[in-house]
């Protein structure tokens, strides 16, 4: 494309398209292509393209659908997310999907596979059990095989069997993808006016609905244009937001935050663009293996991972500190059992590093901000404004204690 | 409903004992040297904690307990203060908020800090949420996680059983030796649960009491008491198989004498509701809850949450000559481990074998793990068996959810529905 606004507007429509019309027309144009559906947080997709697939992330309906019917399948308490999905389910929005795929995140998700099941959409549901053991031998086999049940089912459809060629040839696209999503966060960090993040998040969420090559190709051209020295800095301070991985903010939200005084360096929406911290192994004999291994061990943080060895709290205050970020927004979605309970757990990390944090709740169609634009600006001032004496009282405590 | 003093069977006094020498071993754990092992009723391994001479905690028994005792709304606040939302499970926020005053147990006594968290994490994503603050509680405890796969596609594969298995042989066992001192015997194991299988039988013999025309016993109700046993540690004990013999021979005298279920309030005289029911109950108000039922004569001939701590209705048993696997079977075949078509089939099954009036849900704030696909479930179980449905909504341990008015006036108005269907159907009858 020929300007990062071109790349914009083309994603903005792109990334909110609940009829998921790219996607089917990408199926309609080959008999042998199939499209799956994904739930949050990860899935690799990989294996999707090797089969001469496209696996497309259903990230709820957002505040862009009124829910009518989902509303009747779920009660009051239970998150907003799940009810959007119902609801395009029911629509017929979903109808030319071939399979759908619910990764083990929470019993919500796990119930509306059953739903899923139930409704005889697709060709197939699977439950995407991953293992929480990460011993190769253990959950590693279980892993490898609740993938092969995927290709199984993929291979039902269409015939085709998987080579490693193919699978590594999509391995190599999607740690292209997502080196390149890399690459641009680390370029916003450091200069955060040149994009803001409501403008990346577009971007970020195209790459769910389109195929690889195509997402890579608007990658690069949003990296190039961003090495350019465009935008004015502002006098806001830089947070990293946390707890949404599942059940997306609306774009309200994200605007709020940045018009409160704060750039946003890192977050976790859409994490599972960015789930392998580093790149899955490529051109080995045993792809699937490579895939496996890297679930295990190369993976981030996030609430649906058991993590007693490797606790996130520790995790979330190094990103912190790499991204230089002056705090931590914690925004979870209302009635999100994993995001909220591990909140105490990681606060109270970020006051033992001295980090500072605010918490607020959301669902997916909001549509008032304004307590969340005061929360979000008083956090921004007392930071701005406060942060240096702040400090200073702290190192003169500490030496009070010592003395 | 006669006003009277309802004397206490011997298998009450038995149950009573039974779990008071246990908060006694575990008030007297650090003394006797006795390791404690902090676990989950849902694929709890008793058994093996058996086998190995420790003693269970269940938080989740703590917290209905506390509830039970009007003591969890000052734990779920404390909870609250720490950080944790109103919006999620408040079992584990009682939990937590028992622990932070002190960790008193039902005994009044303090219950002892864990030598070893054993997660079974069996059909309920929360529970590992739960253990993971756990062990943030006590630094540096043993963390012993056993991952049960879901049920997805509706059976137990032999990859499912295997992945259990080596958790088991590589990760659980190898933990619970170095925690208890003592080497794993396979053959201690394997008595254990031949008991274990006995008592299954019994307490499946007794659930399927209610078949007969008064039911003997109320299956929800009292049915959580009869679940007792075999959920908090004593499965695999002889004293299990005592107690569920006797319970077994008082219900089969209630059904030669055709004697309705007991209630706190005495005999339930006439039998006018036969329901089965879909979630766990309320705590805070457990009796009131109840007599919304028997003062209606409404008596629960089967119900969901007894099977939470394991589904013996099709035929499964803990089997001494595999015993990892049956192990392994047990955790799969809990009821929130199974997918929604399963939980159809079942609860589709009680309401047929107990000849059921109506079917009813109390949807449960707390626990998604039941109360995501509720209202689906009862749809497609009204659509299919024709039968007359109801809806309410409770907590297990938040009494700010409990609200009686709006309870009764939806049972009210389902009991009315059922005894309109009744007079139609004699009508039919009659005109036939």
């Amino acid at each position: 494309m020929n300007s990062l606004d071109e790349i914009i507007q083309y994603s903005k429509q792109a990334a909110f398209d609940l009829n998921f019309a790219s996607a089917k027309k990408w199926r309609s144009e080959d008999p042998s292509r199939i499209l799956l559906g994904f739930l949050p947080v990860y899935f690799p997709r990989e294996i999707a393209h090797a089969a001469n697939g496209l696996a497309v992330g259903i990230m709820g309906a957002g505040d862009r659908l009124q829910i009518i019917k989902g509303d009747a399948y779920y009660q009051s308490y239970i998150c907003h997310m799940p009810r959007g999905v119902i609801e395009m389910a029911l629509n017929g929005n979903l109808d030319e999907f071939d399979g759908f795929i619910f990764p083990s995140i929470c019993d919500v998700i796990r119930n509306l596979s059953g739903m899923f099941q139930l409704l005889g959409k697709g060709k197939f549901v699977k439950y995407l059990d991953f293992p929480q053991n990460f011993s190769s031998h253990i959950g590693g086999e279980f892993y490898h095989n609740e993938l092969h049940q995927v290709i199984d089912q993929m291979h039902k459809i269409n015939g085709i069997k998987i080579r490693p060629e193919q699978l590594n040839k999509a391995i190599q696209l999607y740690n292209k993808n997502r080196n390149l999503i890399v690459q641009i966060c680390d370029l916003k960090q450091e200069f955060p006016w040149r994009i803001t993040t409501e403008d990346f998040y577009y971007i970020l969420r195209t790459g769910l609905f389109i195929p690889v090559e195509q997402h890579n190709q608007i990658l690069e051209d949003t990296f190039r244009f961003l090495q350019e020295d465009i935008g004015e800095p502002m006098d806001n301070i830089k947070v990293v937001v946390s707890g949404a991985f599942c059940e997306q903010p609306p774009i309200g939200l994200i605007k709020t935050i940045e018009m409160a005084g704060c750039y946003i360096v890192d977050d976790d929406f859409m994490l599972g663009s960015r789930w392998m911290e580093e790149n899955v192994e490529e051109n080995t004999d045993d792809p699937l293996k490579a895939l496996v291994e890297a679930y295990l061990n190369k993976s981030t943080f996030s609430s649906t991972i058991y993590d007693v060895d490797n606790p996130k709290g520790k995790r979330l205050v190094q990103q912190v500190k790499k991204r230089n970020a002056d705090g931590i927004i914690f925004a979870a979605p209302s009635f999100c059992d994993p995001a909220l309970l591990d909140r105490p757990t990681l606060q109270k990390a970020c006051d033992e590093a001295g980090i500072r944090h605010i918490n607020f709740q959301y669902h997916e169609n909001i549509g008032q901000f304004k307590v969340i634009k005061e929360q979000v600006g008083a956090f921004s001032d007392s930071i701005k404004l406060w942060e240096e004496p702040v400090a200073e009282v702290r190192n003169l405590s500490e030496k009070n204690t010592n003395i | 409903m006669p006003d009277k003093q309802v004397a206490k069977e011997q298998s009450m006094i038995l149950q009573k004992n039974m779990l008071a020498r246990l908060f006694k071993e575990l008030s007297t754990a650090k003394g006797t040297g006795k390791k404690v092992v902090y676990t989950f009723v849902p694929g709890n391994l008793s058994e093996l904690i058996l086998a190995f001479d420790m003693l269970p905690v269940y938080p989740e028994i703590n917290a209905l307990q506390s509830g039970m005792r009007k003591k969890s709304r000052d734990f779920i606040r404390d909870a609250e203060k720490a950080g944790h939302s109103e919006d999620v499970c408040t079992y584990v926020k009682c939990d937590i908020g028992m622990m932070l005053n002190g960790n008193i147990g039902p005994t009044g006594e303090k219950l002892p800090d864990p030598d070893l968290l054993l997660l079974s994490y069996t059909g309920c994503f929360t529970f590992m949420k739960w253990f993971e603050n756990l062990e943030r509680l006590y630094p540096g405890v043993q963390v012993a996680m056993l991952h049960t796969p879901y049920q997805e596609g509706g059976k137990i594969t032999p990859e499912m059983v295997q992945y259990m298995v080596k958790q088991l042989k590589e990760e659980v066992i190898p933990k619970m030796e170095k925690v208890s001192g003592k080497k794993f015997d396979q053959t201690k194991l394997a008595e254990i649960l031949e008991n274990s299988r006995k008592s299954q039988d019994l307490i499946t013999q007794i659930f399927d009491s209610t078949k007969n025309k008064p039911s003997p016993i109320d299956a929800y109700f009292a049915g959580v008491y009869y679940i007792g046993p075999i959920n908090v540690g004593f499965r695999g004990t002889v004293e299990a198989v005592e107690y569920y013999q006797e319970l077994y021979n008082e219900v089969q005298n209630r059904v030669e004498k055709g004697l309705g279920p007991v209630t706190p309030e005495g005999e339930i005289e006439e039998e006018r509701f036969r329901l089965v029911v879909e979630g766990p109950p309320n705590w805070t108000h457990f009796r009131e809850f109840w007599s919304l039922f028997y003062n209606m004569g409404a008596v629960i001939v089967a119900s969901s949450y007894t099977k939470v701590g394991g589904v013996y209705d099709w035929g499964f048993r803990h089997n001494p000559q595999k015993p990892l696997e049956s192990l392994a079977e047990y955790c799969m075949n809990c009821y929130t481990n199974l997918n929604l078509t399963q939980r159809i089939d079942l609860l589709e099954k009680c309401i047929k074998d107990y000849q059921a009036d109506g079917f009813l849900i109390n949807s449960i704030k707390s626990c998604n793990s039941f109360s995501a696909g509720q209202l689906f479930m009862m749809r497609i179980l009204e659509d299919k068996l024709g039968i007359p449905v109801g809806f309410i909504e409770s907590d297990l341990v938040d009494p700010r959810y409990f609200s009686y008015s709006n309870i009764k006036n939806r049972l009210d108005s389902f009991f009315q529905m059922l005894d309109q269907r009744k007079i139609i159907q004699k009508q039919q009858e009659i005109a036939t």
